[in-house]
């Protein structure tokens, strides 16, 4: 089989990068939510420790 | 209590088995249907009053292994619904016997169904005749039907006692059961060949018992694991 | 600590991959007979061998799993089977793109490390089904590992015995030029390897952070008493690595 000439061959083997780049991004954008997610569940956690703090506080005195 | 001889352990469980298939007949009425209405749907799907060589082969082969599927499924489920497992474990027999017991279940169902279907595949739809063929055929049912039954004991305790039993078993066993497929397909399809031309190749025999050995070694060790609880 | 060294782990990576593209686009020559459309193959088979050492590392983590019966090591099967099934998606494709061009057709049956490509990742892609239908967490780790384990063995058994069918006997096909390179696609080959297995590893070891993380936060979240409001106990397909004590 007589080789694929450039202006032919080329498209598909950026498509083949591309697709592999593709692939990887798109795996760290889901890991990125995730990671997003997890921020907002800790500050809203650290909010949760700091008024029991101030509860604390306020009782002790 | 004295630890049981494993050998007597191995048969009380297949007489188990067999004793509670006879009386309900379950699995094996269900798969001999199933292969013969399979030729029905490929002469009709294929349009061909008769096959040879590899598609013939084929038809056969791919045939019965979906009728072992059924066969997969029903194997454990008696044990996983009415305790059996639980009695099982908490006797002093060794583990790998009740797999030893499910794989040589599963090797007696395959051939009652062979007995049924092979002739029938003969009658049916198979073109050349099938009687000189017959100690090569052998070989080739005895090496698969090993391999379809190591794999499928193995899969059918990981499957069992999941919540999508019916769906995981087929799916987990499929792929490790293409290459039993391909050897034991590629064995028989020369047998098949309306010319007499093909000579039976060395390697799939040796394919296929290679495949056995090494899956039934691992099904051994990794049986234990399965359970535990 | 999952996390320490991974940043120097990521540049490390990212420069090996971006020195392999330039190699495999600029210096490596054209193959005479395959042209351009050869230059695929510098991403298709190090993703195919990642894919497949990974499926078996897998394996054996599982075996370090059942032996010790530390969770950490069935996290580490998990997410490594993971990775390997993202990679093996990124092989089928550009192999498909690869037999699109060479063949005119988007599969062909001809290269038996796809179709042996195609068995193992219909095998894996079983995996997290499994997993999510059982859920007492230790029996789904340890049927895991029973799975991990096989699948791992199966994996180099299914590629030798795929090749001995008699289609294969004498393919012209993208695995079976690999063995006899000449010498600069050669050293692309090599640098091509080399990267896509930083690539694995430091994908892995950023997921196996990213579940680290997530674990530590649950645990913090239970302890302060917070867990009711928020997604009452899921049933999880994911390892979770809580139980047994075993969050550092």
């Amino acid at each position: 089989m007589a080789p694929l000439p450039l202006h032919t061959a080329g498209p598909y083997v950026a498509a083949a990068y591309i697709a592999f780049f593709l692939i990887v991004l798109i795996y760290v954008a889901i890991m990125a939510t995730k990671l997003t997610r997890n921020e907002r569940t800790l500050s809203e956690l650290t909010e949760q420790v700091k008024r029991r703090q101030r509860a604390g506080d306020d009782n002790g005195r | 209590m004295t630890r049981p001889r494993s050998a007597a352990v191995v048969v009380a469980l297949l007489r188990a088995q067999l004793r509670l298939e006879l009386r309900t007949f379950e699995s094996l009425p269900a798969m001999c249907l199933f292969s013969v209405t399979a030729f029905l749907l490929f002469h009709f799907g294929l349009d061909v009053d008769s096959l040879s060589g590899n598609l013939a082969s084929g038809v056969l082969w791919v045939t019965l292994l979906l009728a072992a599927l059924l066969a997969i499924n029903r194997v454990y489920v008696a044990d996983a619904e009415q305790g059996g497992f639980d009695a099982f474990v908490l006797s002093p027999a060794e583990r790998s016997t009740l797999l030893l017991a499910k794989i040589l279940v599963l090797l007696i169902y395959l051939v009652v169904v062979e007995l049924v279907a092979v002739p029938a595949f003969a009658i049916l739809l198979l073109e050349p005749s099938l009687w000189q063929a017959m100690p090569s055929m052998l070989g080739a049912i005895v090496l698969g039907d090993l391999g379809i039954a190591v794999i499928g004991a193995l899969v059918g305790a990981l499957a069992v006692r999941t919540q999508a039993r019916d769906l995981l078993g087929p799916l987990v066993s499929l792929p490790l059961l293409v290459p039993v497929l391909l050897g034991v397909a590629r064995w028989t399809a020369p047998l098949f060949d309306a010319s007499r031309a093909g000579a039976v190749a060395l390697r799939w025999p040796l394919v296929l018992a290679l495949y056995d050995a090494i899956f039934g070694l691992i099904a051994f060790s990794l049986f234990d694991f399965l359970l535990e609880d | 600590m999952y996390g320490k060294g991974l940043r120097p782990l990521s540049l490390i990576t990212a420069a090996a991959v971006a020195l392999t593209l330039a190699a495999a686009l600029f210096w490596a020559p054209n193959d005479a007979y395959l042209g351009f459309l050869q230059k695929i193959f510098y991403v298709h088979v190090p993703l195919a061998i990642l894919t497949l050492c990974g499926f078996v590392a897998a394996g054996l983590m599982a075996v370090a799993h059942l032996r010790t019966r530390d969770p950490r090591w069935d996290m580490r099967s998990y997410v490594a089977i993971h990775i390997s099934l993202i990679f093996g998606v990124a092989v089928l494709i550009t192999g498909s793109i690869w037999a699109r061009g060479a063949w005119g057709h988007w599969w062909v049956w001809n290269d038996p490390t796809l179709v042996s490509f195609l068995l193992v990742m219909l095998l894996y892609a079983t995996y997290q089904p499994l997993r999510f239908a059982i859920e007492d967490p230790e029996r789904q780790a340890r049927y895991a590992s029973v799975f991990a384990i096989t699948a791992g063995a199966f994996v180099p058994i299914n590629f030798a015995i795929v090749r001995l069918a008699p289609a294969y006997v004498h393919p012209r096909t993208l695995s079976n030029i690999s063995g006899n390179l000449p010498g600069r696609m050669q050293v692309v080959f090599y640098l091509a390897l080399f990267a896509v297995t930083l690539l694995w590893i430091t994908l892995w070891r950023f997921e196996m952070t990213a579940k680290h993380v997530a674990a530590q936060l649950r645990q913090l979240q239970n302890l302060v008493g917070e867990a009711s409001d928020e997604a009452p106990a899921r049933r999880s397909a994911a390892p979770s690595l809580t139980h047994a004590g075993s969050v550092s």
